[in-house]
Order: C-alpha cells, then structure tokens, then sequence
C-alpha cells in the first residue's frame, strides 16, 4: 500500500499465491453456507438496529482508542526509563487476552464492587456504573488502546534520528518539530490504525453484550449467533457476515485513501534523541500519559493475576495439556502468518491489503460452518480440528501482521528502493539484504501479536470439536460451565501468562529499542 | 510432518480397535468435561455394552442440533444427549430421530399428564431443573417471593440473552407461561432490576460471584453445588410460586449404524448407574430417582403444582412472540 510516490512494479508470485490462498479461505466457506441455506434469505428489522449499534460503538471505539494512543505513543517514543521495555511488552496484554477473562479484570476495577467504586464510597460519591454504551466503549479502549499504541510508536520509531537532529539544529520548538516531522506520520499511521480497531469492534460479541447492559446493546455478530444456533436460519447468518464484510471493506477503502504516505528519506536507523522535547513541562506531561495509560491498563491485569493465583492450585492437569496444544497451535499460525503477510506485504497494493483485512471482520462462526459444510461430506471433521483452528486464527491475526509490516515495507522501498534498483539487488537477495533486516522490529511484533492472539482465541473448535483435542481457551470455558470458576481464573493466568511469554520472546527477540 | 505421522498413527490405532463396536454420542461441552458426568458414565456403560463409548462435544445445547442438522443424515452421531424440551419439537421436526419405542417411568413433574408418564415417543429425559435466581444469603436480606415482587424491588439481576443461552430462553417463557399478555409490562418492570444481560450462563454466574448484581439467573439446584463441592453454605434459590422448568432429553439417530447399542444406552441412561452420577457432576435432579435418593446438601425437588412448562409444539410460537416483547420492553 501507500506506494504513490514510487512507480508500480508488477506483483511477484507470492503475493498472487497469498491473495489466492486467502481470498479463498474466506470467500469459499462464505460460498458454502450460502449454497447450504434452503430458506430464502431475509433480514429481520432488529437486526438493522443491531447494525446501526454495531457501526456506532466501533466508531466511538476506534476513536477513543487512537485518539488516546496518540499522546501515549508520543511519551514513550520521546521518553528513556528503566523498564521501559517491560512495560512495552506488558501493555500490549489486554489485546490478547480471551474476552470473559479482561471482562472480569476490568470489573474488579470499574464494576459495582470493584476499586472505583470503592474509592469512590470513601469519598461519599454515588456509584457509577460500567454498564452502557460507555462500558462497551471503555473494554474496547483497553482492548485496543496497546494495540493502537504500538503501531502509531512504531510510526514515531520510524522518522529517522537524523531528523529529529536537524530540527534541533535549526532551533526549531516543539510545535514546529510536531508540525514538520509528526503530523506528516500520524496522516499515515494514524487512518490505518483506526481502520484496525474498528474492524475488530464490528465483530464484538460478548464484550458488547455483557457490558451494554441489554438487547440495546445487540452486535451483527450476536445476530449471527443467534441465526446460526436457534434459528438455524443459514441464509441469513451467512449475509449478515457479508454485510459485516463490505462494511469493513469500506472502512479500509477509507483509510487507504486517507493514509497519505511519508518520505522522510533514508536515516541511519540511529535511536532517537528528542532535543526540543527536553523542557520540564513535555517531560511531566508525557510522564502523566504513561503513567494513565499503565494504570488503566496494569490494574486490571493485576487483578486478574491475582484472582488467577487463588485458583492455580485447583487447575486440573487437563489445563496442561490443553497449554500445550495451545502453543503448538500458535506456532503453526505465527509460521502462516508472517509468510503470508510477508508476501502480501511486497505486492504494495492496496486491495492486498483489504483482502487481508477481511480476515478481522468475518465471523469467525461464518467462515467455520463453511469450512464443516465443505469438509463433512469427505472427512470426519474432528479429524481437522487442529489445522483448521490453525487455519482461522491466521485469516484473524493476519490483518494484524499486515498493518505493522505493511507501511514498513512501504517505507524501506520508498527510501531505499531505487538504491537496491540501482544495485541490480532483486528477489531473494533484496529480501535478504535490504527488507528483511529493516522489518526487524515489524516482524517480531507480528509474531509476537500473532502466537498471543492464536493462545488466546476460542477460534471455531466447538464445530470441530474432537474429544482428544481442546484449547486452553475452551478448558476455560469448560471450567466456568461446570461452576469452577475460581479453577477457571487459574486458567485465565496461565493463558496470560503464555501468552505474554510468547508475546515477549518475538518482539523482544525483533526490537532493537529495548535498551534504549 | 508431525502431524501427518500422528494423523498415520491414529489410523492404525483405530484399525487396530476395529472390532469393538463404536457408539458415538453427542452431547454439550460441560457433559463431557473431567467435572461432569462424562466420565463415569463411559466407565460405567463400557463395562456392559463390550462396546467403545464415544463422546462428542458441540458446544450447547443449541449449538448442538445445529451441528446435527448441518451434518444431516451424514452424522456420525448414534445417539445425541443435551437438548432440552425447549429445542426438541425442533429436533423432531429434522426427521433425523427415531422413536425410542420404550414406556418408562420417571420421577420428573409433568404439567401436561399424568405423574411418572412420559408422552415423548421420540425423546427421553435423563435430568431436569427449575430456573431460579440465586442469591447470597449474607448479602441479601429482603428476597423477593415472586416475579412481580422482584420487578417491583430495587434487587439487581443479571441475565441470560434469550437469543443466545438456554436458560435466557427459560426466563423468557418462564415470564410469558405466569404473564401472558403482561409479559411485555413484567419486563418493562424488570428493566431497571437487570444490570446486564450475557451472552451465557458462564457469564452471567460469573459476574454474580464477582459481586456484580444481588442474584442471578440459574437453577434451584445450584446452591448445592455451592454446599457440596465447596462447603459453602451461602448460596440459595429464591422460591417463587412457580418456576420454569428445564427437562434434558437424549434420543436415538434413524440413521446410527449402531442401533442395538443405541438402545442399551437409553436404557442404560435411565438405570441407577447413570442416573446416581447426576446430583453431583450435572447439578440437577435425576429423571429416575436412584436407590438411596438424592446426595446430602441437595434439596428435595418442588412438587408439580410449581411447575411451568410449555409443551415442545407451543414454544416456537411462543418463543417468536415472547421474544418480539422482550426486545421491545427492554430496548426503550
């Protein structure tokens, strides 16, 4: 994407193959519930106040949650301080948490019983409620407030040293550095990180409806549920992902057409100093952003670790096994991911991108049903469950991949394309020499995002369920079912905590500003 | 390549097998979970039926008939277990079930017939319930007796989606069986008690336990699972004049491959054996009371006269209609 500046040159081979592969795994399956529907397909009227709600929340969400990465990702682009990197690593963990299990973190803090209130009772205040509109809104800004976060501060890690050096050079002030250097990155960062988080919040489901406080508070994606489970109305499960499609769709032509790529030219890949920021005032104020942005985001997780210890002792070894699996599962998908993101990546084409994105706005229930339609006649289904968990969680984590690799890749052409031109360096050895050392940072924060959303997700197994095989999300699940929950927040920290391993050993093992 | 290999191994292993009958079963997640009666079900039937017992997990109860009828005549399924009274006018209507050809007798409250008679020619039960909030008897000290009690009190609720949970789908008709045409006003009523409405029962009961609302919607049998496995003593059901009920039913597949077995096992799930694991993995009551009763710390069930039930053929109707109210009162 975002290649205006430089002259198209055709699309390799791979990427066409990656296009194929994914275009095909979710538009077949799609294909294939429709083709099964034997009703006429109808749309019932609640399910267009289901969509205007959806629209809505996603929109607020995605506001919020970029509008408020903003800031953050500035003080930690500018600011040097021990921990720096854990806390990093540590804020990127709300995004891959399973939803019940921040859903619980959260209202340890902000729900009836929870910290908030309690402060707010010594002080004599009336209670304030979570649920509404605002706690959907709030649950999807600590979703996704890491996840905005990292990709604009990959942005500011972008603007080469030299130019901050420069500027400092040339005296200018703060206002002049913001103006020069980081308006022209956040036009191009900032369209596609909206355009991320409002594809993930088209799709909530439990989040929405657990903290909306009611039927107001109804998403497309329930909708399908409910077509899909009680209805069993297939035509209409099916369209209702469509139009979840082409909204998302939408939403990526939009942000495409808003990014306006940067040309900062070649640095030296130096890290940053920040002269012009220096002053008391920048300093404290970046210090006030970090500092909310942990609280909001480590409280509720420190909650959760520790109602998870409580449990611990009483997690069964089934749990165990269900971890392992888990973590071979997220392997496999980190694996496809990269080398389809990769591929995507070169082609620099816009609807690469938007093929990519449609992973995060399918339903996932949609895409498994099809694939179970598709695989029934020929295969028992259990038999699959293991390479098509691995098979959705990619179509979900891909867009992912592709948003943070994507503008780097864009960006190493853009500065460094016609020098590699020049150089006759081409195919592999380009990818070897030139990209693949500059991707670095991108590529261990993709696979790092990747394995911690793969542990984290439910995925399609209940369809494919097999009776040797279940996630670690699924155990849990299980475990709240059959009234355990405290044994069910051991497996929530166990999640967590592998999760975040996962998550740390990629992106620690990919970022070259850990010690900076 | 791993994989490949495992998936070769897992052929020869089942080849190796290939003599003792299979007899796949169906049934939902928590069933077949360590905890639930799964385990000791299998150990208890596969020592008779020189057979290999199979359990096939597909989510909940509704999910389960989804999968079945997606998979139509082609399921591998012999018997399925886990729907409930209100899905199986639905499952009958796949013409996928066949009668079951038995006369049992059974201790679950029939609103319809006679005590102990099961009309049911296709489905049999193996357990049932009364939906009932539960509440915590060291926080709650006023406990409404009766729904419109409970409208009328600030007590705060949390819920299940009727559009996505069974027992969401049992308070609906719950409502709709005692108000009939004032269901719409009772949930009007209730708005300001619901704090929440979840997508499941996981869900709602967690936020409850978490201190979220006063009481939440489950089963009466709920508190003695508190009582036994936990020595908690706080929890109870809050007794109206009368609660909707729950029945879960298993039937045998037309097309199973397995038929023979398929009817031992429906005898067998009515047997002691099957029928004592119940109380105490499934938390609900037996539909044939085993020798020795009901476990210590488990509550004997409320009698017929509180018991609410649509028949299978009125809750699609009823449903529809009842649904179309409770989106209209609670989305003002």
């Amino acid at each position: 994407m975002a290649a205006r500046a430089v002259p198209l040159k055709p699309v390799n081979a791979f990427a066409w193959i990656a296009v194929a592969f994914v275009a095909a795994a979710i538009f077949v399956p799609l294909a294939a519930v429709f083709v099964r529907a034997d009703t006429m397909v109808k749309v019932l009227t609640s399910d267009w106040s289901a969509l205007r709600f959806t629209i809505w929340q996603a929109i607020l969400s995605a506001v919020f949650s970029v509008g408020l990465a903003i800031p953050v990702a500035r003080a930690l682009a500018r600011r040097a301080f021990p921990g720096r990197g854990i806390l990093i690593t540590l804020l990127g963990a709300p995004f891959i948490l399973p939803v019940i299990v921040a859903v619980l973190g959260l209202l340890a803090v902000f729900g009836r019983g929870g910290l908030v209130n309690q402060v707010l009772g010594w002080a004599g205040i009336e209670p304030v409620s979570i649920y509404g509109l605002h706690g959907v809104v709030l649950a999807h800004v600590f979703f996704n407030l890491p996840l905005a976060t990292r990709i604009i501060l990959q942005g500011w890690q972008a603007i080469p040293g030299e130019r901050f050096r420069l500027a400092a050079n040339l005296g200018m002030s703060p206002g002049q550095v913001a103006r020069v250097l980081e308006w022209p990155m956040l036009r191009a960062v900032v369209p596609g990180a909206l355009m991320v988080v409002f594809a993930i919040c088209l799709s909530s489901f439990a989040v929405a409806l657990t903290l909306g406080g009611g039927p107001r508070a109804t998403t497309v994606e329930l909708a399908i549920y409910q077509a899909f489970t009680f209805d069993f109305d297939l035509g209409r499960a099916a369209l209702l992902a469509v139009v979840q499609l082409v909204i998302a769709g939408v939403a990526a032509a939009l942000a495409l057409w808003a990014a306006v790529p940067t040309g900062f030219g070649a640095g030296m890949d130096r890290i940053v100093r920040r002269w012009e920021a220096e002053s008391a005032v920048l300093r404290a104020g970046d210090a006030v952003w970090i500092g909310l942005a942990a609280l909001f985001l480590l409280v509720p997780l420190a909650m959760i670790f520790l109602n998870g210890l409580k449990g611990l002792a009483q997690v069964p070894g089934m749990v165990w096994t269900a971890t392992g699996t888990s973590v071979v599962i997220a392997l496999i998908t980190t694996v496809l991911v990269l080398v389809l993101a990769l591929s995507l990546a070169t082609a620099r084409r816009g609807w690469a991108e938007i093929v990519a994105l449609s992973g995060i706005a399918v339903s996932p229930l949609v895409i498994g049903t099809g694939l179970f339609i598709m695989v029934n006649p020929w295969i028992n289904p259990a038999h699959l469950a293991l390479p098509v968990t691995a098979l959705v969680n990619t179509l979900m984590a891909l867009p992912f991949a592709m948003r943070v690799i994507a503008p780097e890749v864009a960006r190493i052409e853009a500065d460094y394309g016609r020098l590699a031109d020049a150089l006759g360096l081409r195919g592999w050895a380009r990818m070897r020499w030139l990209v693949l050392p500059r991707l670095r940072n991108s590529l261990g924060f993709s696979a790092g995002l990747t394995a911690a959303l793969s542990m984290g997700d439910l995925g399609v197994v209940a369809l494919f369920a097999d009776p040797d095989f279940a996630t670690l999300p699924l155990q849990m699940y299980r475990l709240m079912g059959a009234y355990r929950m405290e044994a069910a927040a051991g497996a929530g920290l166990i999640l967590l905590v592998f999760s975040l391993a996962l998550f740390y050993l990629f992106d620690r093992g990919g970022r070259g500003d850990v010690d900076a | 390549m791993k994989h490949l290999l495992f998936a070769a191994g897992t052929l020869l292993a089942t080849q190796a097998v290939a003599e003792t009958p299979v007899l796949t079963v169906y049934t939902y997640d928590s069933f077949v979970s360590d905890w639930g009666p799964g385990p000791a079900v299998e150990e208890a039937f596969e020592k008779t039926c020189g057979c290999d017992l199979q359990f096939v997990a597909a989510g909940d109860g509704a999910a389960l008939l989804s999968r079945l009828r997606l998979e139509g005549a082609r399921t591998k399924a012999d018997v399925v277990l886990g729907l409930d009274t209100n899905l199986s006018a639905a499952a009958r209507e796949t013409g996928l079930f066949a009668p079951h050809g038995k006369s049992p007798v059974v201790d679950v409250p029939n609103p319809f017939g006679e005590a102990g008679a099961w009309p049911d020619e296709t489905f049999l039960p193996y357990d049932w319930g009364y939906f009932a909030f539960v509440y915590d008897k060291t926080k709650l000290s006023e406990v409404p007796g009766s729904l419109e009690e409970l409208a009328a009190s600030d007590v705060s609720i949390v819920i299940q989606d009727p559009r996505s949970s069974t027992p969401g789908l049992g308070l609906l008709l719950w409502i709709k069986a005692v108000h009939g045409d004032k269901a719409e006003q009772v949930w009007a009523d209730l708005a300001d008690n619901i704090v929440t409405v979840t997508p499941g029962w996981s869900e709602a009961y967690g936020l409850f336990l978490e201190g979220e609302a006063d009481m939440v919607l489950s089963y009466t049998t709920s508190p003695a699972y508190h009582r036994i496995a936990e020595e908690d003593d706080s929890k109870a059901a809050a007794m109206f004049p009368a609660h909707y009920m729950q029945i879960e039913v298993a039937g045998k597949v037309a097309a199973s491959d397995q038929p023979e077995l398929a009817d031992a096992f429906l005898d067998f799930m009515l047997s002691d054996a099957f029928q004592q694991v119940i109380p105490t993995t499934n938390w609900m009551y037996p539909a044939v009371m085993p020798e020795g009763g009901l476990p210590a710390g488990f509550d004997a069930p409320l009698g017929t006269d509180h018991a609410l039930l649509f028949a299978p053929d009125e809750v699609a109707a009823t449903r529809e209609t009842a649904l179309g109210e409770w989106l209209r009162a609670l989305s003002r």
